[in-house]
């Protein structure tokens, strides 16, 4: 019997020897260069706000494994490109009791959004606010289209913040957090210091101190939101900035903002400030 | 018909005459399996692709049975070598009676 045993654990640890010689090295450094010629700033310099917090911003996907990261390397090989793909055509479809659709306003999405992802959340002087990318196109539906509005992180609403996303892709993140947007920027940064919930946790906690270590089984990254929106190979579709908010604060086992909440605008604004100089990375592949 | 359903074929435009070249395929497609409820506790019936077959000048190079536990859009990567220019006809067989297909010309170059 003990033979036996002993032979059975040195099986494993030859099965672990192997699995372990082929599994090729974990790559942070690796480029990002979708279909071979969009390159994508994975890693830069921290902007200029986050002095004493962060020297080097990086995108979630130096975080994730070789074999994650690889789906976003080909637009092909990217599921999160089907919902986008499903987004062109809603974009010429017109909806409403204005008969109008994106397009007749907006002209083709590769022109007329090129570079909006880089600059939202911003200040918005029609509205007096800062606003969103999903409020934007609800206020387009409902005050142009005359459309219903969408759910703030459904899939219709995601599919088409992703194909917004998707013709700035290689773009720089950067949004203003000067002049009208300041205050707002300020009750983000607060939020994101707060500790929420049962854990008491900020987001500090996790994707500024302790991001690249491990909690539980998950790799923290630096909670970037420039990948955003992402098709997680956890649930198969693609998930909105706010909607993982939500994930994260319920995590902590406390009560989320509502999606589109002032409080979860002024997150998003900050978050997003904080990747000022990454690419535009959406939809991005993510675990 | 089921809704949605999108054929995508990437392949090379030219090849070396007998290279082999990679060939990615991908269907959208809902695959629905016929296992599930809807929210009354009805079946939903079944509605699936399949079969996927491949085709260049007419000579067999892949054919597939799939079965109702694949995954939604169904995707299949292969390997196929170019004898001669010609026609990559793909098609795809769905449960309803449709079929779809697609066709990438590959030249020799």
């Amino acid at each position: 019997m003990k033979t036996n045993r002993l032979t059975g654990m040195a099986a494993a640890l030859a099965c672990g020897a192997l699995l372990g010689g082929g599994v090729a090295s974990a790559g942070p450094d690796d480029p990002l260069i979708i279909n071979g010629d969009l390159e994508i700033v994975t890693r830069t310099a921290a902007p200029p706000h986050l002095e004493g917090h962060l020297d080097e911003i990086r995108s979630g996907w130096t975080f994730r494994s070789d074999d994650t990261q690889a789906l976003e390397l080909d637009d092909f090989d990217n599921p999160g490109m089907i919902f986008v793909e499903a987004a062109r055509e809603v974009w010429d479809t017109p909806e409403g009791s204005a008969g109008k659709s994106c397009a007749d306003c907006h002209g083709t999405v590769d022109e007329g959004m090129l570079g909006v992802r880089a600059h939202y959340p911003k200040w918005v002087e029609s509205a007096g606010e800062v606003r969103t990318v999903e409020q934007m196109i609800n206020a387009c539906r409902t005050s142009r289209m005359g459309a219903d509005e969408w759910k703030y992180i459904g899939s219709d609403m995601t599919q088409m913040v992703a194909l917004i996303a998707s013709v700035s892709r290689g773009m720089p993140v950067d949004v203003a957090i000067d002049g009208p947007a300041r205050s707002t920027w300020e009750k983000g940064k607060e939020i994101y210091y707060t500790r929420y919930g049962q854990l008491d946790l900020s987001c500090a906690n996790c994707h500024e101190q302790y991001f690249d270590h491990y909690i539980r089984a998950d790799h923290l990254s630096q909670g970037q939101i420039n990948g955003f929106p992402s098709y997680r190979l956890k649930n198969t579709k693609l998930n909105a900035v706010q909607d993982r908010f939500k994930g994260c604060i319920r995590d902590t086992r406390g009560v989320p903002f509502a999606v589109g909440s002032p409080e979860f605008v002024a997150l998003e604004l900050y978050v997003a400030s904080r990747g000022n100089g990454l690419s535009v990375e959406g939809p991005s592949v993510r675990n | 018909m089921a809704e949605g359903v999108k054929p995508r074929v990437k392949a090379p435009k030219t090849a070396a005459a007998g290279e082999t070249v990679v060939i990615k395929t991908l269907i959208s497609h809902q695959m629905e399996s016929g296992q599930r409820k809807d929210s009354d506790g009805t079946p939903i019936p079944r509605s699936i692709i399949n079969r996927f077959s491949v085709a260049f000048n007419g000579q067999n190079v892949i054919d597939v049975a799939l079965a109702p536990a694949i995954s939604t859009n169904p995707y299949f990567e292969f390997e196929a070598v170019i004898p001669e220019a010609g026609d990559m006809v793909f098609t795809w067989y769905d449960d309803d009676g449709s079929v779809y297909e697609d066709v990438k010309s590959i030249a020799i170059g």
